[in-house]
């Protein structure tokens, strides 16, 4: 293929089918349009914010398969086919996730723009690591930025939520 | 209470500026300077994009005056002719597609015939380099107080030092954008904004003065805001600006929103600092005189340098007790972007200077660092640096013993020295900081501000509180429905607080200086007091009564609303000499002891704070969880400026404009921070309580740079501390210089 045909092939929309939240959406897409755009543009699902647009900030995490992934990182058709969970799928219903409720109690967030980042973060961190110590909290965290708390209730929150859960019946 | 924001947060739900639906809308873009100083000779509009899609606007487009109007009328909402430094807004684009925009921004090439730029701050302008005055000096100040030069005279110890600061940026999470759209149509035409922002009013007046419209043609409405910390105190004026003149030529509704690597480059920083100290001592390590000189670099506009400045002079000497003082400030222009509001406002960096400058003093006496503060603190009855008397009953030296108790100072000591000697690359030190921080704005500020705070109840006996100032993260939702419930009698849910909108809300001033609570709220309780009057209904009775009064109010006068004021008054006695910078410069201060322990590894002199204690009086703590977290914050966003945060700068241009390359503290950089209230109700202040916000950014650096010093036996005297800087100091090269502008 000569390269202009090449470009022209990469350019021109591509089909997908992504599960997001529970929910089957087909569309098509540019090639290099970002999960994050995609979310926030095409879906509407702007809970996920952009801090930074190449993977520092961590707010735009998102969970692949269950996998916490940068949704600034990778591609809409990198998830053809696959499950993403954002933070307006967390909790089930109209009430809160036990992380989302934890980070309520302990007054985890201020400015709230780094947040459903952390969340996303933490939730496949808990599910592999039920009894974190502070020091294995801060290293999960250490991935997120966020200007407003010091991270110090953040930790108390992921203690609290790693707690409750272990008494949960 | 409970905190009443963050529900909307936590799911999702929260609509920043960037989430706003803004159906049928361009999305805009800035064109910016590409060198620090120059005249522009041509924009070329190059080849690849279709111009004729693309809504260009540039200084020929500002209806009104092209200018970001502030203190000083010198910065244009766009460059006409010449720019002053990299990154200056040149022309705006938009476009209904956000990658053709990008592709449009790169096609422009805006050529400028270069003009010699000031680089450094520190150096005296030469003549091809004035662009202000006669000298660059944007503002001078001056403070005396006695007879600094007899004082010397009679020193037993004279002691000096040069201390230096960095620039800093916010990295508010959420960048700097506004969506601007048209309501109306001819003559009762609206502009409106929606965006992220600190300060409603100010954006509302410099949308009149660029667009050349009278105030009821401008609405301004705060969107749910990502963080501030000064950095959406005056620069989102301009962006508001640049989206309305999109709108307006588009005729249809704009957003625009910074990137990362644009909102990191192109807006304000806090300014770099230079101050030099110069102290005399009598035989008792008593304080007879401070010489102080402060230059800060303002950078190439005026902003709001010279309060910043003021704030810097007033805090240079300290909170000690001095009879013979001489400072000397000034703010002056290089050709970088201008620096501008953030948290602390000019008190951290002369603070910095005065803190690291009272350890060396100590070392010099052959005094304990915190001997020697003991000994010189201000005590009631004894008068700062402007002559203000201090006199309210706060015992700045328990603080201090407070401080040490808490971190074990005594014991600690004892643990480094046999800890240091044992470990082959590895060293602790413990510094100190003692400081005050005042309070809402600076001298006569709160008077030409004027605050006005509505309080009205509405047709359900709800009550709907009313002010300009803005959520963004602090807390001020929790805090306003907490003042308002206990002054009415109201249960929470009965407190509603309007959405900060210039259309409804009276101008309670900016949300800055730490005077959201003390001042503002201090106003929504005489609207409160002013709504029973209104209402018949004394100040003794209980909230139903307060209730069953507001529906009677409505039955009785349909389509009406009972409307309770409060306005701004000085407490009494307070005196302000603007011209002499003598007396009352706030109307309190908060005070504070901080100490810093540090872990230096010599193998890499990467200096981590391992325990940090952070005691302050703050007057009445009206939430003590929110209280908590503005201290933690703050405390980690000063050991980011002490420690981490270097801005590059080459050609006057940020070149680490990155969250890769410029790095602010994670989860693992900081220890948990250890804060302790002591309470002092301040009579003024809403349930008496003073500003909070800002003092955990005065201390951390100085007591970070003093513990670094009681490590290694070394002498800091720049910040940040970074691996280089440390290197250079231990091996005894020369300090790396602190960018300013260089």
């Amino acid at each position: 293929m000569a390269p202009a045909q090449a470009m022209a092939t990469m350019s021109e929309p591509q089909s997908i089918t992504v599960t997001v939240n529970g929910e089957r959406y087909q569309r098509a897409v540019e090639p290099r349009l970002l999960l994050s755009d995609f979310l926030r543009h095409e879906l509407g699902l702007t809970g996920t914010h952009v801090g930074c647009e190449h993977g520092v900030c961590g707010a735009c995490t998102v969970l692949l398969d269950g996998a916490a992934v940068r949704s600034c990182l990778i591609f809409a058709v990198q998830a053809d086919g696959h499950e993403v969970t954002t933070v307006e799928g967390l909790a089930a219903g109209d009430g809160l996730h036990p992380l989302q409720e934890a980070f309520r109690r302990e007054h985890a967030l201020q400015c709230g723009f780094c947040t459903p980042g952390f969340l996303l973060t933490l939730v496949p961190f808990l599910e592999e690591n039920p009894q974190p110590t502070e020091e294995e909290i801060r290293h999960a965290l250490s991935g997120n930025l966020c200007r407003c708390t010091g991270y110090q209730n953040i930790v108390a929150a992921v203690k609290r939520a790693a707690r409750e859960r272990a008494e949960a019946p | 209470m409970k905190r009443r924001e963050g529900l909307a947060k936590l799911t999702g739900r929260e609509p920043y500026v960037d989430d706003l639906p803004f159906d049928g809308g361009l999305w805009g873009a800035t064109v910016r300077s590409p060198l620090p100083r120059g005249r522009i000779r041509e924009i070329r509009f190059g080849a690849g994009v279709d111009w004729s899609e693309m809504i260009v606007v540039d200084h020929r487009d500002v209806p009104g005056r092209n200018v970001i109007k502030l203190i000083v009328d010198d910065q244009p909402v766009l460059a006409a002719g010449e720019v002053r430094h990299v990154h200056e807004a040149v022309l705006l684009l938009a476009h209904p597609s956000r990658a053709l925009l990008r592709r449009a921004v790169r096609a422009v090439e805006v050529v400028v015939d270069p003009l010699p730029p000031v680089l450094d701050y520190r150096r005296p302008p030469a003549r091809e380099q004035i662009q202000h005055g006669d000298d660059n000096v944007f503002k001078r100040l001056a403070i005396d107080k006695g007879d600094v030069d007899a004082a010397f005279a009679a020193a037993a110890h004279v002691v000096e030092g040069i201390y230096q600061t960095g620039a800093q940026e916010h990295v508010y999470l959420e960048p700097q954008g506004m969506l601007a759209w048209l309501e109306g149509e001819g003559e009762r035409e609206v502009v409106v904004v929606r965006g992220s922002m600190q300060c409603p009013y100010y954006v509302h007046e410099a949308l009149c003065y660029a667009l050349g419209r009278p105030a009821e043609r401008v609405r301004v409405i705060q969107a749910p805001t990502g963080g501030g910390f000064g950095g959406k105190e005056e620069f989102p004026s301009g962006v508001a600006i640049h989206a309305a003149l999109l709108a307006l030529k588009a005729r249809r509704p704009v957003k625009l929103v910074y990137e990362r690597g644009e909102d990191m480059a192109a807006t304000t920083k806090r300014h770099p600092s230079w101050v030099r100290h110069r102290t005399a001592f009598d035989a008792g390590g008593n304080l007879l005189a401070q010489d102080v000189e402060v230059v800060l670099d303002a950078g190439a506009y005026v902003t709001l340098s010279p309060v910043v400045l003021s704030r810097g002079v007033i805090h240079a000497a300290g909170p000690y007790r001095c009879p013979n003082v001489r400072i000397r400030g000034r703010a002056v222009l290089a050709n970088f972007v201008p620096a501008g509001a953030f948290r602390g406002f000019g008190a951290p960096q002369t603070l910095f200077a005065c803190e690291r400058h009272m350890d060396r003093c100590a070392r010099v006496l052959g005094l304990e660092p915190a001997e020697l503060r003991r000994r010189n603190l201000l005590r009631d009855g004894d008068a700062t640096a402007t002559g203000q008397r201090i006199d309210d009953g706060t015992d700045r030296e328990a603080l201090l013993d407070r401080a040490l108790k808490l971190a074990g100072w005594e014991a600690k000591r004892t643990a480094h020295r046999s800890w240091n000697a044992e470990q082959p690359f590895r060293r602790r030190g413990l510094g100190l900081a003692t400081f005050f921080h005042g309070a809402g704005f600076t001298g006569a500020g709160e008077v030409y501000l004027a605050s006005r705070a509505h309080v009205a109840g509405l047709a359900d006996g709800r009550v709907e509180v009313r002010t300009a100032a803005t959520e963004m993260g602090q807390g001020t939702i929790t805090i306003f429905t907490q003042i308002a419930a206990a002054r009415l009698g109201l249960e929470p849910e009965q407190v509603v607080i309007a959405e900060p909108d210039t259309a409804r809300v009276p101008n309670s001033g900016p949300t800055v200086a730490s005077r959201t609570a003390m001042i503002v709220g201090r106003l929504v309780e005489k609207a409160c007091d002013d709504l029973r009057r209104r209402l018949g209904v004394g100040d003794a009775a209980p909230g139903a009564a307060v209730v069953e009064a507001i529906r009677a109010w409505h039955r009785q006068h349909p389509g009406e609303e009972p409307v309770g004021e409060g306005r701004y008054e000085p407490p009494p006695g307070i005196h302000w000499d603007e011209e002499h910078y003598r007396g009352d410069a706030y109307g309190t201060y908060g005070w504070a002891a901080y100490v810093a322990e540090v872990e230096v590894d010599l193998r890499t002199y990467v200096v981590t704070v391992i325990d940090f204690v952070a005691v302050q009086e703050v007057g009445k703590v009206l939430n003590e969880t929110l209280a908590r977290g503005q201290i933690q914050g703050g405390v980690v966003q000063a050991i980011g400026w002490a420690l981490l945060e270097e801005l590059k700068v080459e050609g006057g241009a940020m070149r680490n404009n990155q969250l890769t390359n410029y790095v602010i503290p994670t989860s693992e950089d900081v220890p948990p921070i250890r804060v302790a209230f002591v309470e002092n109700p301040y009579p003024h202040g809403a349930q008496g309580a003073k500003g909070i916000g800002e003092l955990p950014m005065d201390g951390p650096a100085p007591a970070i740079a003093n513990a670094v010093a009681d490590a290694l036996g070394v002498d800091p005297c720049a910040i940040p501390l970074t691996p280089e800087r440390l290197m250079a100091l231990v091996e005894g090269e020369d300090e790396a210089p602190v960018a300013g502008a260089a």
